[in-house]
């Protein structure tokens, strides 16, 4: 059977918040996600991940988006292919762009994802997309506290280990609560590692 | 785990880097893509289903009215979503966003000016029926100029995403419209293989003109499909 051609991919363009993001901007749009992915009495680690996007003379993007998906606190997707399913009242995705903070950063509000498939570490996927990016570019967020099993995780032994912390959050304690950051760099000496998915 | 979604078809999508693309230069990734194992975590993905849509959002000539019907040539863009196997891909929410007939996006960063439209968003939203269907309703995008070069014009385009089954499907994309002169002059659109960048044009359908209402095109979309797999 001959394959249809897949669709090629365009940039998403600067113009995409009053439509992707339109809450976040101030659109009188609704969204259907943001930077909070709690909902309710979510069981699980209260957390947030914070970071900045910078472009390959070091500057600021702001006119970025960010995508992330995420297990639930137990390492479950709720989604059909995870055949023990998510019980819990928790969707997994965020998305927000860079154009509302004063510091261009993403903010998600969201739950501590459990070890996926009891062979990952636990790991946020993050999907980047922006004017001049073509096509996006797929990453992960893995946690600093989580060394021994970011240790085994067969997704950071396949990244050269010079490159490994270009993908692990730092966990900083604030009086707010736990805060992990980590900046995504699209090009330069500590360029971010982007994944083939 | 078995990797259950087809790779990526590189020779069907623009590089990161084209320097005709000016914002490409600072922000493509230069080192290899790490390739990933698909797991549990690229195999699952967001669902959204009708729930989450608006009772208007698949009418843009409706859904952002205030005074009066919004300026400009309504049109029907509808089709279908497949896979590389041609399988339908039902239930998908499909998200869109485009300028008005006159060039200008709502997003207050556009400094084209050009009228903004006070009963136009640009937004709209839909999900896929069985049959791997969508519809919008919508006014014909005008076509805007952009800092990229000299005298640089964007061809008239609507944007799209689209989350498809899981997180390798993803794809975010721009339709255009047949015969645009403005295309050949585009480094978007001419940053994707030449064999491929028919792809990204509709066709005027007739059968899809709803008679003294708005001309029909026809857009179809073709997502990462699954391997075969011995169950299938
Ligand atoms: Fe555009």
């Amino acid at each position: 059977m001959s394959k249809l051609r897949q669709t090629p991919s365009q940039t998403v363009g600067p113009f995409f918040a009053y439509a992707l993001t339109p809450e976040q901007y101030g659109y009188d749009f609704k969204s259907i996600a943001d930077g909070n992915l709690i909902e309710g009495d979510v069981p699980g680690q209260r957390i947030r991940i914070e970071g900045r996007v910078l472009d390959g003379k070091g500057d600021l993007v702001p006119d970025a988006m960010i995508e992330i998906w995420q297990a639930d606190g137990e390492g479950r997707y709720a989604h059909p292919a995870d055949p023990r399913g998510s019980n819990v009242a928790f969707k997994g995705f965020g998305r927000m762009g860079t154009g509302t903070d004063p510091e261009s950063r993403f903010i998600f509000d969201t739950i501590k994802p459990g070890s996926v498939d009891g062979t990952q570490a636990p790991h946020i996927n993050v999907t980047i997309f922006m004017r001049g990016l073509l096509l996006h570019a797929y990453t992960r967020i893995y946690f600093s506290d989580e060394a021994a099993a970011n240790t085994r995780d067969p997704v950071l032994a396949s990244v050269p280990a010079e490159r490994r912390n270009t993908l692990i959050a730092v966990r900083n304690e604030t009086p707010a609560g736990a805060v992990y950051r980590l900046d995504i760099r699209m090009q330069g000496a500590d360029e971010t590692v982007f994944f083939d998915v | 785990m078995t990797e259950i979604y087809t790779p990526r078809d590189w020779s069907s999508q623009p590089p990161y880097l084209h320097p005709d693309y000016k914002s490409t230069v600072l922000r493509a990734p230069t080192k290899k893509l790490i390739p990933i194992r698909q797991s549990l975590s690229e195999i699952t993905g967001p669902v959204y289903g009708h729930d989450r849509l608006g009772a208007l959002d698949t009418d843009l000539t409706r859904n952002a009215v205030k005074s009066g019907e919004p300026i400009g040539e309504r049109i029907v863009v509808t089709g279908r979503v497949l896979d590389e196997n041609g399988r339908p891909q039902p239930n998908m929410l499909i998200e869109i966003w485009q300028a008005n007939a006159a060039g200008r996006y709502v997003h207050v960063v556009d400094q084209h000016p050009a009228p903004l439209d006070p009963n136009f968003l640009g937004g709209g939203r839909c999900v896929t029926d069985s049959e791997g269907r969508y519809k919008f309703t919508t006014i014909k995008p005008g076509a805007y100029p952009w800092g990229n070069h000299d005298n640089a014009w964007r061809p008239a385009h609507i944007h799209f995403s689209l989350f498809g089954p899981s997180l390798s499907t993803r794809l975010v994309t721009q339709m255009y419209f047949p015969g645009d002169p403005l295309l050949a002059f585009d480094p978007i659109y001419m940053g994707t293989p030449a064999d491929c960048r028919e792809l990204l044009i509709s066709k005027f359908m007739l059968e899809h003109t709803e008679p003294s209402f708005a001309l029909g095109y026809e857009f179809d979309f073709v997502l990462r499909g699954r391997r075969q797999t011995p169950t299938e």
